[in-house]
């Protein structure tokens, strides 16, 4: 293989991977401060991507893209305040069985609102047919944007939940919600603010990816099972470990297709997952005690 | 406590005569219909469930069918196999159905295809498939061309470009693995070299990597066999990638929304195609010409959107139904044998001769090449 051509498998590989970390974040921030698994988390992606493609058509796309992040955040408090909130002492199961009703609500609520056509967001710069070349190597300007926004939403959430109050009391709701509640931390509103940022991070990324993947109602499950797949990879709850298992397993599976056939590449993936939880089974870069104190 | 069983049983008794009653006087024809309206195959079963619905509309104005009104039974099966059985055995054997239109695609096909032939009950697949009659089965017929057709039709073009070596890329559906398997088995004949064959999810989202190794070999053209969204995203990724190879597709292209999808990236795209989509630029003679037309202009009156191709395999479907009820009625034995003796029937995919070894109908002749113009569907230029 050629420099050439290994480098556009990394850059392919590294900007699906990103996707897959954004996921993943989305899900380990309710779940770090809920303990519930979101998985309505594809949706979010989808509801930003459709409602962004509407508004484009009457507002310029910075605005429509921002509207679409605030819709869906107010989604995201809607669910909490609907169907999370007056929850007393749930069990996993009940909260897993919930979040799948509601990923399947939101799947037909967009299929009524928009119609089962497949949209796409205009790109963000260029066209459909627009590539940039580096270092041998061709890349869409969108992706480069995937790239770009991932990195920036890491950054500033990293930044959030090291430097803010809210950030800072959320990670004292993970970490033990009785004592963050003796604190003076109002903790339900924390769980508010974890699915209102899921949900806006979802919404940017599924923004973000539109042009490229193309959006339709029923894409958010398949992302979400990706996610989901990567958040467990990199030890449920560790965001920063989301992303570099996001990375990796977004090159894994982009090589696999350079030596395998491609029908091959999911099967790939989640035999090297399977395999890494035998040894593991806290994920990459999980420890046994961590899963249990939930630190960010 | 008895009584009120005894009052209850006797008001379902009653219930159960009445609607018993309300079926013996309804009289209609009832057709069944199971096609992807919504899904991955939405672009082809969303047109084939309004067209059916028009013709139904017009033909229950003009007086039905063998002097009986219509009711046609649209089942969303979602592109879903397993959904369509069941949709299938439904019709067959609850709602009783005449015939069954559909399915869309070729994957749901093949697995209804039993089904219906234990039932006797006719199906008019609008999917693509050359396995759906070959082998035949006797109450099974397709109203789309070969997928065999397509497949010389697009040799045929490359060796006109002097092209011999290329990559191909199908969906891992029905139609996309049956078009996979014709370009193999036709290559030889046709001096093709298929450097490489990849099958990909059809829900995939990104097709650069399988691009990649395309390009990496150094591919003179890219075939692509899929009906999915991702006919538009190989154009765009290809674009993408810097690929300057020509992307030839299979007929299930035919549908303009493909082209909107893929934006400037579906500029140049070569395929075969039925002459719907080119009705005006058929000579004014042309034996499909009026009913081409006719089509387009209702359908486009009604629905605020271009005519596919897709549309045009349920207006052949119902219009080969209607012109057969006729002269057999609604014996099903006799619809059966009628479909099969239909000779010289101009439909929108082309003109239909079935016989009983022929159960699709139609020739090589029913295809023209077009192209993608300025975001438009022209006949290519030789």
């Amino acid at each position: 293989m050629s420099f050439e051509q290994f480098f556009q498998y990394f850059l392919s590989g590294i900007t699906q991977g990103s996707i897959y970390a954004i996921i993943a974040i989305g899900f380990n921030i309710i779940y770090n401060t809920t303990g519930v698994i979101n998985f309505a988390q594809g949706e979010f992606l989808i509801l930003g991507g459709m409602i962004a493609v509407s508004l484009s058509a009457y507002l310029p796309l910075p605005l429509a893209v921002a509207l679409a992040v605030a819709v869906t955040m107010g989604v995201g408090l809607l669910i909490d305040l609907v169907f999370i909130r007056w929850l007393a002492g749930p069990s996993v199961l009940r909260l897993i069985v919930i979040t799948m009703g509601l990923s399947i609500l939101l799947r037909e609520g967009m299929l009524h609102l928009w119609d089962e056509k497949v949209r796409a967001l205009r790109h963000f710069t260029g066209s459909e047919i627009s590539s940039l070349r580096i270092l041998g190597a061709y890349i869409s300007p969108q992706a480069l944007w995937v790239l770009g926004i991932s990195a920036v939403i890491v950054a500033v959430l990293n930044l959030f939940f090291k430097f803010t109050l809210a950030g800072r009391a959320m990670r004292a709701c993970a970490a033990n919600s009785l004592a963050a509640r003796l604190c003076g931390i109002r903790t339900r509103r924390m769980v508010s603010l974890s699915f209102m940022l899921s949900a806006g991070i979802g919404a940017l990324a599924g923004c973000t990816i539109s042009p490229l993947t193309q959006t339709q109602y029923d894409m958010g499950a398949p992302l979400a099972i990706k996610g989901f797949t990567v958040a467990i990879l990199g030890g449920l709850g560790n965001s920063m470990a989301a992303v570099a298992a996001g990375l990796i397993l977004g090159l894994l599976e982009v090589f696999s297709v350079s030596l395998l056939p491609l029908a091959y590449k999911d099967a790939v993936s989640l035999a090297v997952l399977l395999v890494i939880l035998f040894f593991k089974p806290g994920g990459l870069f999980g420890r046994r005690e961590e899963q249990v104190l939930k630190e960010f | 406590m008895k009584r009120m069983l005894v009052i209850s049983l006797i008001v379902v008794f009653l219930l159960s005569a009445v609607s018993l009653l309300f079926a013996a006087e309804k009289g209609t024809i009832k057709i069944g219909a199971i096609l992807a309206v919504t899904g991955g195959a939405s672009n082809l079963g969303a047109p084939e469930a309004k067209t059916l619905e028009m013709l139904v509309e017009q033909a229950n104005a003009s007086g039905g069918l063998d002097g009986r009104k219509v009711e046609l039974i649209v089942k969303d099966s979602g592109g879903s196999p397993e959904k369509a059985i069941s949709f299938a055995r439904q019709l067959i054997e609850e709602e009783r159905v005449l015939a069954i239109i559909g399915p869309s695609t070729s994957g749901e096909t093949m697995k209804i295809k039993d089904i219906c032939e234990e039932g006797k009950t006719i199906l008019l697949s609008c999917s693509a498939a050359e396995s759906i009659v070959n082998p035949v089965a006797q109450y099974v017929f397709k109203t789309p061309q070969n997928d065999s057709f397509a497949v010389i039709w697009i040799y045929n073009t490359l060796k006109q470009k002097g092209i011999s070596k290329i990559g191909v890329v199908a969906s891992n559906t029905g139609f996309g693995t049956g078009g996979k398997a014709q370009l193999e088995k036709y290559a030889p004949e046709y001096g093709i070299d298929i450097l490489i064959a990849e099958i990909y999810d059809k829900e995939a989202t990104d097709l650069t990597g399988v691009l990649n190794k395309l390009k990496a070999k150094n591919v003179q053209a890219v075939v692509n066999w899929s009906i999915e969204p991702a006919q538009s995203l190989v154009a765009k990724n290809m674009r993408q990638l810097g690929m300057t190879a020509p992307l030839l597709q299979s007929h299930g292209f035919g549908n303009i929304k493909y082209v909107e999808a893929a934006g400037q990236a579906a500029e140049g795209i070569i395929f075969p195609c039925g002459r719907l989509l080119v009705a005006d630029a058929l000579p004014p003679k042309h034996p499909q010409k009026a009913l081409l037309t006719a089509y387009k202009r209702q359908y486009e009156a009604k629905y605020k959107e271009e005519v596919s191709t897709f549309g045009g395999h349920a207006y052949d479907a119902f219009t080969i139904l209607v012109e057969v009820v006729k002269t057999a009625g609604t014996d099903k034995e006799k619809l059966r044998q009628g479909i099969e003796n239909l000779k010289g029937f101009a439909g929108t995919a082309g003109i239909f001769n079935f016989s009983p070894a022929d159960h699709n109908g139609l020739a090589l002749d029913s295809f023209e090449m077009l192209t993608v113009k300025n975001g438009k569907f022209v006949l290519l230029k030789p």
